[in-house]
């Protein structure tokens, strides 16, 4: 596959979307994840790796409140959305998902029409415009619309496995979110799929801002622009704690990282 | 000559394939016996029932004593409205209730304890949900024998298996999507009603009929709450409060004098009913078919 374009400007110097700072997760007393702080720039591709256990997902979820579902979850710290502390008292969560949508590891198309699968989201945010061209757009912009436009009165369920991830990634579009959040999208999904996805998150960096959690380290290299490595070590009390080692540009983690443990990691010399 | 150990032949007679048969002969035996009391059930009330099927039986009141001829059309539209009446307050409150459980809860104490009544409930003997429905409106006098104080015993009856079946439909559903929805920012309601609800409701209105057939060829709660008429239900409102015929009464009540027309009236309406509760399960299994997981 080309190599995509990649920037190679310093996080740094890039507008945030969001900024955490310090931040720890609890599920009970459990603690999952320690003392993170980084910031995520906007309109670029950013991607978590790291091993199982290392509470990449968490921090995923922690940034559209999904985790709120969870009901011993805990976070200290501050997560800031454009300057917003997303975990203020009065944030509605509602309002924080319409515009952080979420995209998951297992295609999970609702069991309605491939339209209402699309319709669905826009009519959970009143959306007053051309519902019909709102559903050709998002599903045009997943790649998605010539492979489904003579059979949108359909199921979702009758698509296959990448169609159906393409569809939940056109929803969530549908919802006209800012930050789109991946969760290992295309860990269910076929290479060819997989590409597919991967060259339509190159498209939507345009205009959204996506965050990617990958075990596939190839895939971070493909399509992030940014990648953040995160780890996970024993505690005293026998359990796993995640934190975050190294963060850069993707080319700076997987060329030249400055911890040992990334190396190791993206070399595939890990435990 | 094979070598007897590489050899994949099937040996009859070897002890552990006699065991085999044996045991599956058994096992066949056993599911062969306990259909017996169904079939038997279906071929008696058939063969005596069917010859008493004509326009009569659904357009007549039945005869007064010692009479012939006539019809138990009154109980039929009696079984039907106080089913209906029982149906319309079941389903409501049992499926919203068990939209609570599933959805709402978050599996609190609450919940068990309600989930924990709802079985003890669905155990209670349904003569017991007469003497209820009794105490509640007819001994007070709020109603009196009617349609609807037998429709009310009935949906005591119906609400256990409609909240289970529904909070089991609705756990079905999977958590992915709940999420999917509440990922693109959709409120809860949102959630339930245009994703999870639709999701399940094959399986509810399974629930839902199993316990219309259930309700339908009840007897004991209805003896002291719907009573018995041997006329037409007056037009309603009227009419649902006033003593109505149901099927399961009258099969009850002629099933026992000693008059032959009244004795055929009841094989009838025993086959009728028979019939009611065979197609109402039938299209539940049919509507199941069509599950979304």
């Amino acid at each position: 596959m080309e190599k995509m374009e990649k920037d190679s400007i310093p996080v740094d110097n890039l507008e945030n979307v969001f900024s955490l700072d310090h931040v720890d997760i609890y599920y009970g007393d459990y603690r999952a994840v320690r003392d993170v702080t980084f910031t995520i720039p906007k309109n670029k591709v950013t991607a978590f790796i790291g091993p199982s256990g290392c509470g990449k997902s968490t921090i995923l979820r922690c940034l559209n409140r999904l985790n709120d579902l969870i009901e011993i979850f805990r976070l200290d710290g501050k997560v800031f959305y454009h300057g917003q502390d997303l975990y203020a008292s009065d944030i509605d969560p509602i309002e924080v998902r319409k515009r952080i949508g979420m995209v998951f590891q297992k295609p999970n198309p609702f069991p309605k029409t491939i339209y209402d699968n699309i319709a669905y989201g826009a009519r959970v945010n009143n959306y007053k415009g051309d519902l019909d061209e709102l559903v050709e757009n998002s599903l045009r912009r997943a790649v998605l619309w010539d492979e489904v436009k003579d059979k949108l009165g359909e199921s979702g369920f009758s698509l296959s496995g990448g169609q159906q991830q393409r569809l939940c990634i056109a929803r969530t579009i549908a919802a006209q979110p800012e930050v789109v959040l991946m969760d290992e999208p295309c860990s269910a999904l076929d290479p060819i799929s997989t590409l597919k996805i991967e060259e339509l998150m190159h498209e939507l960096k345009e205009n959204y801002t996506i965050v990617i959690v990958t075990h596939n380290m190839q895939q971070a290299t493909r399509v992030a622009d940014y990648t953040a490595f995160f780890n996970a070590e024993a505690t005293d009390k026998g359990s796993k704690v995640g934190f975050l080692v190294e963060y850069d540009q993707t080319e700076t983690i997987f060329g030249n990282p400055s911890h040992q443990d990334t190396q190791d990691y993206v070399s595939g010399r890990f435990g | 000559m094979e070598d007897k150990g590489l050899s994949l032949k099937k040996k009859p007679t070897n002890p552990r394939s006699l065991f085999d048969s044996f045991w599956t002969g058994v096992a066949s035996l056993c599911m062969i016996i306990t259909l017996i009391p169904l079939f038997a059930v279906l071929f008696f009330v058939g063969a005596q029932g069917f010859a008493q099927i004509n326009l009569d039986l659904f357009t007549q009141l039945p005869p007064p004593p010692g009479l012939k001829d006539g019809g138990i059309a009154n109980a039929i539209i009696g079984t039907l409205v106080t089913v209906a009446i029982a149906t319309a307050i079941s389903v409501p409150f049992g499926v919203l209730a068990a939209v609570y459980l599933s959805e709402f809860s978050g599996n609190n104490q609450i919940a068990k304890w309600v989930r924990f009544a709802t079985n003890v409930l669905s155990g209670v003997p349904s003569i017991i949900a007469g003497v209820f429905a009794y105490g509640l409106l007819v001994a007070t006098g709020i109603v009196g024998f009617s349609a609807i104080a037998g429709g009310v015993a009935l949906s005591v009856l119906m609400l256990p298996t409609i909240i289970r079946t529904t909070d089991e439909a609705l756990q079905i559903v999977p958590q992915d999507v709940r999420w999917a929805a509440f990922g693109i920012g959709a409120y809860n309601y949102q959630t339930v009603l245009k994703v999870v609800l639709p999701a399940a409701i094959p399986s509810i209105l399974t629930g839902v009929t199993l316990a219309i057939a259930r309700a339908a060829g009840e007897t004991a709660p209805l003896i002291f709450t719907a009573l018995y008429s041997n006329f037409w239900p007056s037009p309603p409102p009227k009419g649902l409060l006033e003593p109505i015929a149901t099927l399961s009464v009258l099969v009850y009540n002629y099933a026992i004098v000693p008059f032959k027309p009244q004795q055929e009236l009841a094989w009838a309406g025993s086959l009728i009913l028979v019939l009611l509760v065979l197609i109402t399960s039938v299209t539940a299994r049919i509507a199941t078919r069509q599950k979304t997981y």
